[in-house]
């Protein structure tokens, strides 16, 4: 037993799987103490908050400034300001004025202005243009002005007569320290269509789809090691009759099941537990197929015969010679049950019959959450992509573990 | 031949009460095309403290036969008699009752062993299983050592050790240790010595010899070796395709073989034909 154990954590596809396992585990259980709280709360108002740091304008402007004269500034204020969309229709404005636009760079945004305010002419009417568009034109122009000039922004407030009086005024070389500002916030992955912290959201549902997998894990592994056990040892009716019922949910496609039972539920009722449990149900015959098939060449071998012929009773013989020899591939069932299971649950969240959503996030209802509000339009990647990266990773490193588990108990798979 | 056979040979079983006997045994494998007669209609008588050799080729038919006799295997037809009596072994219960009376060692003792268990617990479930269950630890050690002595084995080397960690002659002697500790009325030993070298096998059926002599037990002894049969059984079967061709006291049916299918294995070794006092480390190498 010990020298199994020594030997599958040498084999370097089941380490590299098990630990990038117990790296997401580790992760899953640290990262909630350096930020505790409810993964549900909904900290943004409006949706999908891109990544990044979040500072409070409010405290900001109540922040002791230094003044900080940087060549680049001004640039890099235009640059950010103007986006590619005003870029490419400046370019077509030149293109519908005959302008030449040789040599220049769409992202070297001194040259582009200079361009534009050499030529731009704002009693221009070109042909076939709309008037709308000839608008648009108007505000951009402004707006280019209205970077180009450097200016204070003043801040005013009311005084006792009730009269607006600038109490400060904040000018472009005026900088704070982010130490300094009260509120400073960094949501590494954004907030999601509810305005919650993706992050968050996506470490505690990732604990909940583990576990819903090994949940989903054991209830497979126990049903299908039971059938097949007693399937494959006992034979005959007991077999027959075992096998009748496996083959119905063999024919079954077990996730058209899954997806009846779980509506049949009701939203109700489905809690992430019994989701989980749902899963285990539709998907043990596999594990009892191939079960029954091991005992059946077991059942004969002369160790069960001797443990017969010593008068053990039956529960003895199934418990102590012959699921010892099965052990290693009811384990190997087992992670591919939980790796099945936590897919099972993505799918069904997918389509709208996953646990319910008011309480624990799930990896299948994030990707519910973000699909329904189109994330995947409007570009919006924090709030599935790290999902999928994130089940992609687990079912990856449980199938890798049991590739190397595989290789460790059936020496010919070796390399 | 020495004392001890002359002497053995010299009993007339016939004379003494039945032990297990079979009418009319069949065992039919499949159906329609897939169909396999392995054991066809066999009868037999076996005595009190008989060694009975059973012979044949591969394939014909003895191991079904031994796993009938065990009561492992279900008979198609016939009925086999246990002391004469018809035997019945319907119930779990009945079933360990009846395996009281009669136990085997089996063809590959590598095969024989639980690999996950250490070979004491072995010993320990044969003192239980003869309603030891309650003896102090001392008296059990007590008993194992002298199982293990019987044997030529030292149990204080045996304990916390794993099958394979055993030869497969230790794993055989052990195997024969379990007899002597569970004393039964019949001993199936289908092709003990196949599976380990000249030397153990000699050793193996030695012990067989002696462990029948100790307690009286009836030893049925599978083998494809006549000539092997010939130098420790009592009585011979010869089988040929799931049926008993002749059957005789070892002298009669191996010296003047009426069948021919007896004839050609006894011309299939060779030295029988040419000296018939073989010692016994040149009969035990024939193969
Ligand atoms: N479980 C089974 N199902 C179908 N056929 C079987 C089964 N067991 C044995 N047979 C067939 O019965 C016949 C007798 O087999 P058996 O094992 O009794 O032979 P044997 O005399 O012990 O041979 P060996 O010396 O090789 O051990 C063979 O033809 C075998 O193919
Ligand atoms: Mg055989």
């Amino acid at each position: 037993m010990k020298n199994t154990i020594r030997q599958v954590f040498h084999s370097p596809k089941f380490v590299a799987g098990f630990a990038i396992f117990v790296a997401i585990l580790l992760v899953m259980f640290i990262y909630p103490l350096i930020n505790p709280g409810n993964p549900l709360e909904q900290i943004g108002v409006g949706t999908f908050a891109k990544p990044g740091t979040y500072i409070s304008l409010y405290d900001a402007a109540k922040t002791n400034t230094q003044t900080l004269r940087l060549p680049e500034a001004a640039d890099n204020r235009i640059a950010a300001r103007l986006s590619m969309d005003d870029r490419v229709e400046m370019i077509n404005w030149f293109g519908t004025m005959n302008i030449s636009v040789e040599g220049l760079d769409i992202n070297d945004t001194d040259a582009l202005i200079e361009l534009w305010n050499q030529n731009y002419d704002p009693s221009a009417r070109p042909e076939g243009m709309t008037s709308a568009k000839i608008n648009y034109y108007k505000r951009l122009n402004n707006s280019i002005a209205e970077l180009s000039a450097s200016d204070t922004i003043s801040i005013a407030d009311y005084d006792e007569e009730g009269n607006l009086a600038v109490t400060k005024t904040i000018s472009d070389t005026d900088y704070v320290n982010t130490k300094d500002v009260a509120n400073v916030k960094t949501l590494p992955l954004g907030t999601d269509n509810f305005g919650r912290d993706v992050l968050k959201e996506l470490v505690s549902a990732t604990g909940t789809s583990i576990r819903i997998g090994l949940i989903a894990g054991i209830v497979a592994t126990l049903i299908g090691l039971t059938f097949g056990l007693l399937a494959g040892y006992l034979g005959g009716v007991v077999d027959d009759i075992i096998m009748f019922v496996t083959n119905i949910f063999t024919v079954i496609p077990s996730f058209v099941l899954l997806i009846l039972i779980t509506y049949s539920l009701g939203q109700e009722q489905r809690g992430a537990a019994i989701v989980a449990i749902v899963i285990g149900l539709t998907s043990w015959t596999w594990t009892a197929r191939s079960v029954r098939s091991q005992v059946i060449s077991l059942r004969n071998r002369d160790h069960v015969n001797l443990s017969k012929l010593s008068g053990h009773s039956l529960i003895r013989i199934v418990v102590m010679d012959i699921l010892p020899y099965i052990a290693s591939y009811v384990v190997m069932a087992f992670i591919l049950q939980v790796s099945s299971g936590i897919l099972a649950e993505a799918q069904l969240s997918l389509l709208g019959l996953g646990p319910k959503t008011t309480q624990v996030p799930t990896l299948g209802l994030m990707m519910n959450w973000a699909m329904l509000y189109s994330a995947h339009t409007n570009g919006s990647w924090w709030a599935y992509f790290p999902v999928i990266l994130v089940i992609t990773l687990i079912s990856f490193s449980l199938n890798l573990m049991n590739t190397g588990l595989d290789q460790v108990f059936n020496p010919t798979l070796r390399d | 031949m020495s004392e001890m056979e002359k002497a053995r040979r010299s009993v007339d079983f016939a004379d003494k009460p039945l032990c297990l006997s079979g009418r009319g045994v069949t065992k039919v494998f499949g159906i329609g095309d897939k169909k396999t007669v392995a054991v066809d209609h066999v009868d037999f008588d076996f005595h009190e403290g008989e060694f009975v050799s059973i012979v044949g080729e591969s394939g014909s038919g003895k191991t079904t036969l031994s796993k009938m006799l065990l009561g492992l295997l279900g008979q198609s037809e016939g009925q086999i008699l246990f002391q004469g009596k018809p035997r019945d072994i319907s119930s779990g219960r009945k079933k360990k009752e009846y395996w009281k009376g009669i136990q085997a060692i089996f063809q590959d003792p590598f095969s024989s062993f639980n690999t996950f268990q250490k070979v004491d617990a072995v010993l320990l479930d044969c003192i239980n299983m003869r309603g030891g269950k309650g003896l102090s630890k001392q008296d059990k050690y007590d008993m194992m050592t002298e199982a293990c002595n019987f044997v030529n084995l030292k149990f204080a080397e045996l304990t916390n050790k794993y099958p394979f960690e055993l030869s497969g002659g230790q794993m055989q002697r052990l195997m024969i240790a379990r007899i002597f500790l569970l004393k039964p009325k019949i001993l199936l030993a289908d092709e003990p010595t196949s599976m380990v070298d000249a030397c153990s096998r000699a050793t193996i059926l030695d012990m067989l010899l002696n462990l029948r002599d100790e307690t009286g037990m009836t030893v049925i002894f599978i083998t494809h070796d006549i000539g092997l049969a010939y130098y420790i059984s009592d009585t011979v079967y010869i089988m040929e395709h799931g049926k008993f061709v002749e059957y005789g006291k070892a002298d009669e049916v191996i010296l003047q073989p009426k069948a021919p299918y007896t004839k050609r294995l006894i011309s299939d070794v060779p030295k029988i034909h040419e000296e018939w006092d073989l010692s016994t480390v040149d009969l035990l190498k024939t193969e």
